[in-house]
């Protein structure tokens, strides 16, 4: 179709396309599909198409889920000890027994003292078949330390016992303990970043807006506080809680002073952010209706940059579990017997640990998940921030 | 003019073009058969608003198509000598489409702030495109370099050669992008809207730059604008796009001269033009029926007709001598750096803005006539000098005005905004973006709220249903209508209109000029309407100022000014408007000279110097001009119109 050419180089006609022009037809029709829908579910649209993203957030609600239901699916309590069964290696889960259909069992277990090398021998003993039972009474419990309970997601057979991941030097189930670890290890993390958030948006969206002194007054503050090496400074603050408070009050103390030192990154990206935006009209139209400082920030401010900053707070989050990690496991921050996975690896570490009962080493597995999960979901959410571009 | 070459050729020829974008469901697409041609040696130009697809068959001849973009057709590009190639067929990034983009076929984009690196000196990036191209030594490539620097009208280019981007202005950085793609001696250039992003003076040398070397150097011109003015005053062929589509394309002569399809007749009557014509009303594509602001009148918004009767009428707003200095930013470690003087963005300016009126305010970029606009909304404080808003009983000063005083004058004054885009909330409704100043002022119930909101919508030709909406879900014209009823909501009486249709298309640029004088008049307000557009200006101004440097140096009724300008930047100014009507075509020669050039032939009345004090001097009929104390206003010859 070359409608309006003539051959090469030949004198061009007049040509009409007998196209037809419909002057109500307003441009941009494509978006109008999408016109009530909120930045949220914009948003929520995009981040939808950022599979592992969407995988790991998938992931991390089902983690947290569980945390509030802690008790019920780990078979022992954080506290219950077998003191015949220490160091014991995990178990594993048949469903055969010498060919034929059992359903989920384990072996019992003999132990053995090895006198020569000095340490515990257990082997299974194929006559005993401990059958695995399902949403069965077992440990009582006290659930969120209130309702006696004793339902279980999964307990070993009647006299049996079910260490699926072994025990500890004293006998206490490490699966167990992971889970009722993740309780702290997770809520710490969130729990801190939730203190740096509003620390960061409250000094940063004040700088970023405002300028001026108080900008330079937090720019200089935020570079003393970066600059100082975070392990020392860590220890410094954990030393000022002081020994006689309650396991539950270091905690929360914990927790305080890791939000205290991360929110310096937080501020600045909102600082940056409010600096770009304020040069907006929109922000000088609102002006010019007369609106004041705080509905400026947080009318008009403040919901262009939340989504970046919930982006920056889902990836701050691993860094928060990794330093009470760091703390704990430095001695400085929760004590036994508050259990986290800081403290699981507390227990952890010594060579002849790795070498002899490496089971131990189990909650590095779920804390490498997590933070894997909450970068990929960060990265997802930062993409998905902005879906105007 | 009219030889033709020896071998009838075509030096670029697009047949049947198409390409199109996968989308969720079905394609988007963004060209559809497409063809035209340039021959050699002359101007093809490429017109159409945004969204037409213009910009895309530009990238897509060149094969810089995005990569997930679907294209067809052939683009055969053929330089003599037998050597026709079809751009199509080479493979995306290989070696021969790669010495012929750059090499054969120049390109300049509109943006000229970020088409070089800010990292590398001019004459160091121009030489780049040359060695890349062109088997020369360092030293020979800088001569080439500086001969064409020399060209385009730098007058040291060896100095040029060795600058930073951001040490030129905007116009002469689009100069040296010029330089850069023509240095390897193409011959075919495709100019992106070349001129958009430039005022009407220097506009009109860029234009004259590149009509020059397609002369010179025999250069095939692809341009591709959206402004009917350049295309009228530069192009030989023109093809017009929409939606994707060619709708007509012909001789420039022809297609001016006998516009046929429905499209392009609309989009020529949207146009404003100086002089007569350009008083009668515009015949925008979609009008916006008045109704809705007669409602809006009724429901308050209308404020008292100001009396037309003989005497001077009461000036809404007064200025004297104001003054606002920007002061580069503070460095505490600078102490050992020189002060930089700083320059006045608005310099001693006394003003009175009429009750009813729509004063006009031109000027370039940098006169300062936004920062008057923002001062006359107190978005920003003079540092000098009193603006004086006549209250009915009471008068506010503007410099002044503190808490309630304040409050009161945010619900007179409003503004609105040049960018549609960055001026509405992207978080809130439309419904909450109008109701905010309410809001703020407390005004009305929630039922009261809901139902200004509704007239206002109603007044701007949208239906109810927009309330719920989120502003990325209209077009441009369609946001700077809200942006306007968001200004009324408050139901000011004095509104600053800054550059408010310059950042849209023709035919919806009609629709909002329209809108706003229908407002006008419904609801007796008072505009200050800022623009770099005289032909915009000259439709809807009563009396228009011109402002230069921070100062202003012209004001009179628009009549005068257009007829008979007296300060020759004025002249200037309405010399370089390029008009759409190929008849009328710009004074190249005029042109070529730079402004600060220009300058120093102004007669000496005229020409500001330290120790020859100049201040407006009345001409008689309420026009005033800037010029020398030492000067008789009497002693200025009236002469006609500049063209």
């Amino acid at each position: 179709m070359n409608g309006p050419l003539p051959p090469p180089g030949r004198e061009l006609g007049h040509y009409v396309s007998d196209i037809p022009f419909d002057p109500k037809a307003e441009p941009g029709g494509a978006y109008l599909g999408m016109g009530s829908a909120s930045q949220f579910r914009l948003t929520w649209l995009k981040f939808r198409r950022h599979r592992l993203a969407l995988i790991s957030g998938v992931f991390l609600l089902v983690i947290y889920g569980s945390l509030l239901i802690t008790e019920f699916l780990a078979p022992y309590r954080l506290d219950s000890r077998n003191l015949d069964f220490i160091y014991a290696p995990p178990q594993r889960v048949h469903l055969f027994h010498e060919g034929q259909w059992v359903g989920p069992f384990v072996y019992g277990q003999t132990m053995r003292l090895d006198l020569d090398q000095l340490r515990r021998v257990y082997s299974d003993d194929p006559q005993d078949i401990q059958k695995l039972r399902f949403f069965c009474r077992g440990e009582e419990y006290r659930f969120w330390k209130l309702l006696p309970a004793d339902l279980h997601l999964f307990c070993p057979a009647e006299g049996g016992r079910l260490n699926l991941l072994g025990t500890d030097r004293l006998g206490r189930d490490v699966l167990s303990r992971i889970l009722h670890g993740a309780r702290i290890s997770l809520t710490i993390g969130l729990l801190g970043t939730m203190v740096s958030f509003v620390l960061g948006i409250v000094i940063g969206g004040i700088a970023g807006y405002r300028g001026g002194w108080f900008d330079h007054a937090m720019q200089r503050m935020i570079e003393v506080i970066q600059s100082i090496p975070s392990i020392p400074l860590w220890m410094t603050l954990a030393a000022i809680i002081p020994m006689s408070w309650s396991p539950l009050l270091v905690y929360l103390g914990i927790t305080v002073i890791l939000g205290m030192l991360d929110w310096t990154g937080q501020a600045r990206a909102v600082r940056s952010k409010l600096f770009a935006l304020r040069e907006e009209d929109y922000v000088l139209a609102a002006e010019l209706m007369g609106a004041k400082t705080p509905r400026i920030i947080g009318r008009h401010l403040l919901p262009g940059v939340l989504s970046h900053l919930i982006a920056s707070a889902s990836l701050s989050v691993p860094a928060m579990i990794l330093g009470e990690t760091a703390l704990t496991f430095l001695g400085l921050g929760l004590r036994p017997p508050v259990t986290s996975w800081g403290i699981l690896l507390t227990e952890a570490r010594g060579i002849n640990i790795v070498a002899l009962y490496p089971w131990l080493l189990w909650p590095m597995l779920p804390i490498i998940l997590v933070i894997l999960a909450f970068n990929f979901l960060g990265d997802g959410l930062r993409d998905a921030a902005d879906p105007y571009h | 003019m009219d030889i033709l070459p020896t071998a009838p050729r075509d030096l670029l020829r697009v047949e049947g073009l198409s390409v199109s974008f996968p989308l969720h469901r079905g394609e988007l697409r963004a060209v559809d058969a497409a063809s035209m041609r340039v021959l050699p040696g002359r101007i093809t130009a490429l017109v159409g608003e945004s969204g037409s697809g213009k910009s895309m068959t530009g990238l897509t001849i060149m094969g810089l198509q995005p990569a997930h973009a679907r294209v067809g057709g052939r683009v055969i590009f053929d330089r003599g000598e037998g050597a026709a190639v079809d751009l199509m067929t080479l493979p995306r990034d290989g070696r021969q489409i790669r010495a012929i983009r750059g090499g054969q076929i120049g390109m300049i984009f509109q943006e000229p702030m970020t088409s070089f690196s800010p990292l590398h000196t001019i004459g160091n990036q121009i030489s780049e495109a040359l060695r890349l191209h062109l088997p020369v030594s360092a030293a020979e490539a800088r001569a080439r370099c500086e001969v064409m620097l020399g060209r385009v009208g730098f007058p040291d280019p060896g100095r040029v050669y060795s600058m930073y981007p951001f040490e030129l202005s905007g116009g002469m950085r689009q100069r040296a992008m010029i330089a850069m793609a023509v240095i390897c001696g193409p011959s075919l250039l495709i100019a992106d809207e070349p001129t958009t992003a430039l005022d009407v003076t220097i506009q009109a040398q860029i234009l004259a730059l590149i009509r020059d070397l397609q002369q010179e150097l025999g250069l095939g011109v692809l341009m591709i604008t959206h402004d009917l003015g350049v295309v009228a005053n530069i192009a030989d062929e023109v093809v017009v796009m929409y939606h994707g589509r060619v709708v007509e394309a012909g001789a420039t002569e022809t297609i001016f001269r006998d516009p046929t399809h429905p499209y392009l007749r609309g989009l020529i009557a949207a146009v404003p033009g100086l002089g007569e014509r350009g008083r009668t009303r515009l015949r925008p594509l979609r009008e916006i029926p008045a109704d809705g602001i007669r409602d809006l009148a009724r429901m308050g918004l209308q404020h008292a007709a100001p009396r037309r009767a003989a005497g001077p009428s009461r000036a809404l707003i007064s200025l004297r001598d104001v003054t606002k200095t920007f002061l580069p930013r503070h460095q505490s470690w600078g102490l050992l750096a020189p002060k930089p003087v700083p320059m006045p963005a608005v310099d001693h300016v006394s003003l009175d803005i009429l009750r009813g009126e729509c004063l006009g305010l031109v000027g370039e970029s940098g006169s300062g006539k936004s920062t008057l606009g923002k001062l006359l909304v107190r978005a920003i404080k003079p540092d000098r000098g009193s603006i004086i808003l006549d209250d009915g009983p009471s008068v506010i000063d503007l410099a002044e005005a503190s808490g309630a005083e304040l409050a009161t004058l945010r619900s007179r004054v409003q503004m609105i905004f040049q960018d549609p885009v960055s001026s509405l909330s992207p978080r809130m409704t439309v419904g909450n973006i109008l109701s905010e100043p309410l809001d703020i002022h407390r005004r009305g119930s929630a039922a009261e709220r809901r139902r200004l909101v509704a007239a206002l919508l109603q007044a701007i030709g949208m239906g109810e249903g927009a309330a719920t909406r989120f502003p990325h879900s209209f077009s441009g014209g369609q946001r700077q209508r809200i942006g306007i009823a968001r200004a009324l909501a408050l139901a000011p009486e004095f509104i600053v209109c800054d550059e408010v249709v310059s950042a849209l298309d023709v035919s919806v640029q009609a629709q909002i000029l329209n809108l706003l004088k229908d407002l006008q008049r419904e609801l007796n307000l008072t505009y200050l309407f800022i623009s770099h557009d005289l032909a915009v200006v000259n439709y809807m101004a009563d009396r228009i100022a011109v402002m230069w440097r921070g100062r202003l140096v012209e004001i009179a009724p628009r009549d005068i000014i257009m007829q008979a300008p007296i300060h020759p930047y004025t002249r200037s100014l309405l010399a370089a408007v390029p008009v759409p009507d190929p008849a009328r075509r710009l004074d190249i020669a005029a042109a070529r000279m730079p402004a600060e050039k220009a300058e120093l032939l102004w007669p000496e009345a005229f020409r500001e110097a330290p120790g020859a004090p100049a201040e407006l001097q009345d001409m008689g009929q309420g026009h005033r001009v800037r010029m020398r104390t030492s000067c008789r206003a009497s002693a200025i010859p009236r002469t006609g119109a500049a063209r």
